[in-house]
């Protein structure tokens, strides 16, 4: 079974705590993604998982077994990693092979495996080939193939296309997900690129400085984002955050202003028993690009409000065009209809749907729900 | 203009720089001279016989080329009161230098994998001491060696030199194959563990492989320095068992009557040749080793 289970996991390298106590429950066939800043400690996370790294504290279990004092080799376990970390002076049949050569798997079982990998991967004119003589992509599929003839209960992946172009990254991004829903295995992936983040996982876990600040399916961790650090790191481009002060002028309203003048945003309607107790203090509010659009454009939106500002600059990135303008002192942007994109330095009349509009604590950092 | 211009070749433009460059090629000529001077008058002393040697100049070239020095300094020439001439010497050479380089680069090999590739709490302490080694003049430990080889009761045999040039090897194999596992991406020792394979597994077959660049450094160094060695060689062997260094001198020292000058030549030119052999055919490897690991990328 390819269940995982992290209890109160700690590692510590002299005084420096890299991760700080994590509990994480991984049910079998989950493709879990690990995602966060540089030295958030989402490698390490995964090193332990795997053995490689010893654990400071706590317990990790694979399966029904607890495998903290148990080797790499014997933890069922395939790794990807981000160098490849193919064994140059050797083939790649011997790459592939290395892991039962070394198990002393019989022959004939080593060519059956061999050949069910090599077919998957479409790698089979490869084979007599050293890593050196591969493209980047190739490389990249003997490192998979290596995992795969393991044939483990969990594989993981650490930053395993970080190394290759963009477009090589998207059709391999596209060939790992097949490839999981084929062998319905269970995966831990580190990235630190949330597009991959987001289109991989059954879940996501955002890491920040050792700890998770929020593990959920990567709709809710888009949508329901805990806290401003989630908030900011998961979307492409990044989500507006614009301090307010929240008023009572016709309603509950977030007085944004700037040099401008002065915007009063409605309050979210299934916020505002939440948000009056902010009344005459600062909020956060959270708008995501796709949510700003140009007056009258807003699809099904049920608050929409509009509101005016100059345009800085004019990004066209082909379905959409991006508008960016200040709100607030901060920069935000617009996702319009190509056609709706207007010259640098006008007025623009922007529409936002308050319903997919956030709002945040800046005191906790945390988000306003309705129950809270 | 000349007709043929031949591409990256800089040409001088104006008349100063004509002048520059002919006092360059001049210096450099100059330096070369001095640098091949010795080495011609030493293959050219060799090859004359006493009598032309006695009549001519140093720099003049052999009139009648004759082997018959070298002959005498291979096996005729007196060291000491032993009328053999070199070859002895030379197989106690190779007794000594073929065993120590092998295993000096063999545990070094092993020491720059552990400590690159199994770092352990004071690795980098214990490879600062190791370097430390490398930088010990020899004269320091002579005595404390020998009383050492006393009480192993390897004085004055070529084993107990042996043992001595391989552990005095050790700080610099360590050091150049250190300095190469540094280099190999730690993945392929954590891919390999994840494989099963333990220790020396990563070591014989996944290590050793990939470093022929620094194994041909490493015993093109310990080979030279070992080989050319004087002082361990006089100081730890008695007679029968010096290294040829040791012979050499002792072979020019011991002449009696006419001193013959071109038996010395010869005999230093037959005590040079194993390294000069050593550079010949490993250096090639050696080449196409760094060029083996510029492609691979």
């Amino acid at each position: 079974m390819g269940k995982v289970r992290l209890d109160n996991v700690w590692k510590r390298f002299g005084s420096n705590e890299v991760i700080k106590g994590i509990d994480m429950e991984i049910e079998d066939g989950e493709f879990v993604v690990l995602v966060g800043p540089s030295g958030c400690g989402k490698s390490t996370l995964l090193n332990l998982v795997s053995g490689l790294e010893t654990l400071s504290d706590g317990d990790v279990h694979i399966g029904e077994r607890k495998v903290n004092d148990i080797a790499p080799k014997d933890r069922d376990i395939a790794m990807v990693f981000q160098s490849y970390a193919l064994y140059p002076t050797k083939t790649v049949e011997e790459n592939i092979t290395f892991g039962m050569v070394t198990r002393r798997v019989p022959k004939e079982e080593r060519q059956k495996a061999l050949k069910e990998v090599t077919d998957l991967l479409h790698i089979e004119m490869l084979l007599d080939r050293k890593p050196g003589q591969l493209s980047g992509g190739q490389r990249q599929r003997v490192a998979m193939g290596r995992a795969l003839v393991r044939d483990p209960e969990v594989f993981l992946f650490d930053e395993p296309l970080s190394n290759l172009d963009a477009k090589l990254r998207v059709e391999m991004r596209t060939e790992i997900k097949k490839l999981h829903q084929r062998l319905g295995k269970t995966i831990i992936y580190v990235t630190h690129d949330q597009v991959e983040a987001m289109s991989l996982a059954t879940r996501i876990a955002v890491m920040d400085a050792g700890t998770i600040r929020q593990i959920a399916p990567p709709e809710e961790i888009y949508e329901r984002p805990v806290d401003l650090f989630v908030a900011s790191f998961i979307g492409s481009p990044a989500m507006a955050l614009v301090k307010g002060k929240v008023v009572q002028s016709d309603g509950l309203k977030l007085d944004v202003t700037d040099e401008e003048g002065t915007v009063l945003f409605p309050i979210p309607r299934e916020l505002t028993a939440t948000a009056k107790s902010f009344l005459g203090r600062e909020l956060i509010l959270g708008l995501r690009p796709e949510s700003i659009v140009k007056e009258g454009e807003q699809r099904g939106g049920r608050q929409t409000f509009a509101f005016e500002r100059r345009i800085d600059v004019v990004e066209p990135t082909g379905p959409d065009t991006l508008i960016i303008f200040t709100l607030g002192g901060v920069e935000a942007i617009a996702r319009v209809h190509p056609e709706d994109k207007a010259p640098v330095d006008s007025m623009y009349r922007f529409e936002v749907d308050m319903e997919r509009a956030k709002l945040f604590d800046p005191e906790t950092g945390k988000r306003l729900s309705a129950s809270s | 203009m000349s007709a043929r211009q031949i591409h990256g070749i800089v040409r001088a433009t104006s008349p100063l720089n004509t002048f520059l460059r002919l006092l360059l090629f001049a210096i450099l000529g100059l330096f070369a001279l001095y640098y091949l001077m010795p080495l011609f008058v030493m293959i050219a002393t060799a090859l004359k016989p006493l009598e032309e040697i006695r009549t001519g100049t140093l720099i003049s070239l052999p009139q009648e080329p004759t082997l018959e020095p070298a002959l005498r300094a291979w096996d005729s020439a007196c060291v000491g009161v032993r009328c053999e001439g070199l070859k002895p010497y030379v197989w106690n050479s190779m007794a000594m230098v073929i065993p120590a380089v092998i295993i000096s680069t063999f545990l070094g090999a092993i020491n720059g994998y552990a400590l690159t590739k199994w770092r352990f709490r004071g690795s980098d302490l214990i490879f600062g001491l190791m370097l430390f080694g490398a930088f010990i003049p020899f004269q320091v430990v002579l005595l404390p060696m020998a009383r050492t080889l006393g009480i192993l009761g390897m004085a004055g045999t070529v084993p107990g030199l042996v043992l001595v040039h391989t552990i005095y090897g050790l700080a610099f194999t360590t050091l150049f194959f250190r300095n190469f596992f540094v280099g190999v991406s730690d993945g392929i020792v954590q891919a390999a563990k994840i494989d099963g394979a333990g220790f020396f597994g990563i070591f014989f077959r996944l290590m050793l492989p990939m470093a022929p660049p620094a194994i041909v450094v490493t015993v093109i160094w310990q080979f030279t320095q070992i080989w050319n060695d004087f002082l361990f060689g006089v100081a730890f062997t008695v007679g029968d068992s010096n290294p040829v260094t040791v012979a050499l001198n002792n072979l020019v020292a011991s002449s009696t009557g006419v001193k013959e000058y071109n038996v010395d030549m010869a005999a230093a030119i037959i005590a040079a040749v194993p390294t000069l052999i050593v550079y010949v055919f490993a250096g090639k490897y050696f080449i196409r080793g760094l060029a083996a690991g510029a492609v691979k990328g």
